[in-house]
């Protein structure tokens, strides 16, 4: 792993969606081992983030470099996105193939594995995330709570160093939503850097080192997890945690 | 009140039909029981084979010509999606029947005039025709069925580091195939009624067979009810399948 320089630095970004100013000068830093959790309300630009340090959505201005590589060109963009896992509210998982499957084809495909490798690799993150057992099944048959389970397993099968989140358990039943937060506070304390959005601010105390809050597009208040729910300096913060935190 | 009428006059012209006498009727040219009705009635038959030929061909042609046409349109640079959409709403545009011509007696002079020698025959050029004037529409069923798989799929894809070309081939041709394939096959039943114009350059098939027996029976009526119930089961069977296969693409789905 190279240690030289943060995991993810961004500096003056923005991003438009045609007039609309969706990220306004946005300055982060994401130091590796770092786990960041990003909250705010819906329109506040935080899955925009996100989605830019993968360039699923393409800045306007600003720079982005991600483990030491600045993303620039096709070139540059491929050999980040190698190094990002995601996870998305909606899973994404490939409904035409098998759980292995979905697991199995970027490591055979984009990483030329041999099928033998990657079903290994495979079973072991299926494992990991408490699910081997429905390897051979749809992901239809599967309930939400195992889907995303498993988007999170194949997002670790090309093993990345940083793994971005994009309100995971968004679309979950509520009974469903602690399993796949615990798998995700288990790679937190391995030690994986990652940046996750997300309203569940219990799950934020357990794992997150540092808090993050958007409102219009850009960043308003970050700090440790601490600081930032019992003592948050700025009202529009105070009063987003009061909205979620009342019930 | 109408329909009364034409239903009273369909009758009195069946009526009239079956008897004899009257001689409006001749079902002898294609009396399968006299030797001159039954050597009528091959020479009809015998251009069920290129005409079935001629259709598999222009759809093959018009399947693999729709993709090419259909991938670029859906590009997010303006530029690359720009001929697509050109082309599409430029061939959409050309009735049939004058593109046939322009196909069989114009190309071979342009294609003459930038140094290449080929004669089109009537078979390569009414091939030509339908495929290209099929492909914009098999073009635009393509687009509707891979626009139709949900963008996360793309997205999902491109994070587990697939380029364009496997995101296309293993995660949104397999999903869209199964909305792609039943309106693909509808299309093929339209490039089969649509080669009867391939008769007008003299390709022999059955629209030609039945002008030609025409001209020396003298028989329109008779051979062309022959004629029109050849596509029937043409298009009956090709129906039965297009049928089949939405059915079995349906099971897929809920698996």
């Amino acid at each position: 792993m190279s240690e030289k320089g943060p995991a993810i630095k961004i500096s003056a970004l923005n991003k438009w969606y045609g007039d609309y100013h969706a990220l306004k000068d946005i300055d982060l830093q994401v130091d590796h081992g770092e786990r960041i959790v990003v909250c705010g309300p819906s329109g506040s630009g935080k899955s925009t983030l996100i989605r830019c340090v993968n360039s699923l959505e393409q800045h306007n201005s600003g720079q982005i470099v991600v483990d030491g590589i600045l993303m620039k060109d096709e070139a540059s963009i491929n050999e980040i996105r190698s190094e990002v896992g995601m996870v998305f509210q909606q899973f994404n998982l490939f409904p035409h193939l098998t759980i292995l499957q979905n697991l199995t084809l970027g490591p055979m495909k984009a990483r030329n594995m041999s099928k033998a490798d990657a079903e290994e690799r495979a079973m072991r993150y299926l494992e990991r995330v408490r699910i081997p057992d429905q390897a051979q099944k749809k992901p239809s048959e599967l309930s939400g709570g195992q889907q995303q389970r498993v988007a999170i397993a194949r997002s670790l099968c090309m093993e990345p160093k940083i793994m971005l989140f994009d309100e995971p358990t968004s679309a979950l039943d509520p009974e469903m939503i602690s399993e796949v937060l615990d798998v995700i506070v288990d790679l937190a304390e391995e030690g994986m850097t990652m940046i996750c959005v997300t309203h569940e601010m219990g799950f934020a105390r357990r794992a997150a080192d540092r808090m993050i809050f958007m409102d219009h597009g850009e960043i308003i208040e970050t700090g440790p997890p601490d600081a930032f729910f019992n003592a948050p300096k700025s009202q529009r913060c105070q009063l987003f945690l009061s909205q979620i935190l009342q019930h | 009140m109408r329909p009364r009428i034409f239903l009273s006059f369909g009758a009195l012209v069946l009526l009239a039909g079956c008897s004899s006498g009257s001689g409006t009727w001749g079902w002898y040219v294609i009396d399968p029981s006299t030797p001159k009705g039954m050597s009528n009635i091959s020479f009809l038959l015998s251009g069920f084979g290129a005409t079935i030929l001629l259709s598999l061909i222009a759809a093959g042609l018009s399947m693999m010509l729709g993709l090419l046409v259909a991938l670029p349109g859906m590009s997010g640079n303006r530029w690359i999606r720009l001929p697509s959409r050109i082309y599409i709403e430029f061939i959409r545009a050309i009735p049939l029947l004058p593109m046939l011509f322009w196909v069989f007696y114009g190309l071979p002079v342009v294609l003459k005039s930038i140094g290449i020698n080929v004669s089109i025959d009537a078979f390569w050029g009414a091939v030509l025709t339908l495929a290209i004037s099929d492909s914009a529409f098999t073009a635009e069923i393509y687009r509707s069925g891979i626009q139709s798989i949900s963008k996360g799929q793309t997205e999902a894809a491109k994070t587990v580091g697939l380029n364009y070309r496997q995101t296309m081939r293993y995660v949104i041709l397999p999903q869209a195939i199964k909305r792609i394939l039943p309106p693909l096959a509808n299309q093929f039943i339209y490039i089969v009624k649509m080669s009867a114009f391939a008769s007008v350059i003299g390709m022999q098939e059955l629209t030609r067979r039945a002008n030609e027996l025409v001209v020396t029976e003298y028989r329109p009526l008779e051979i062309y009810t022959l004629l029109i119930f050849e596509y029937l089961v043409l298009v009956l069977i090709i129906s039965f399948f297009v049928r089949w296969l939405e059915r079995k693409m349906g099971a897929d789905e809920s698996k």
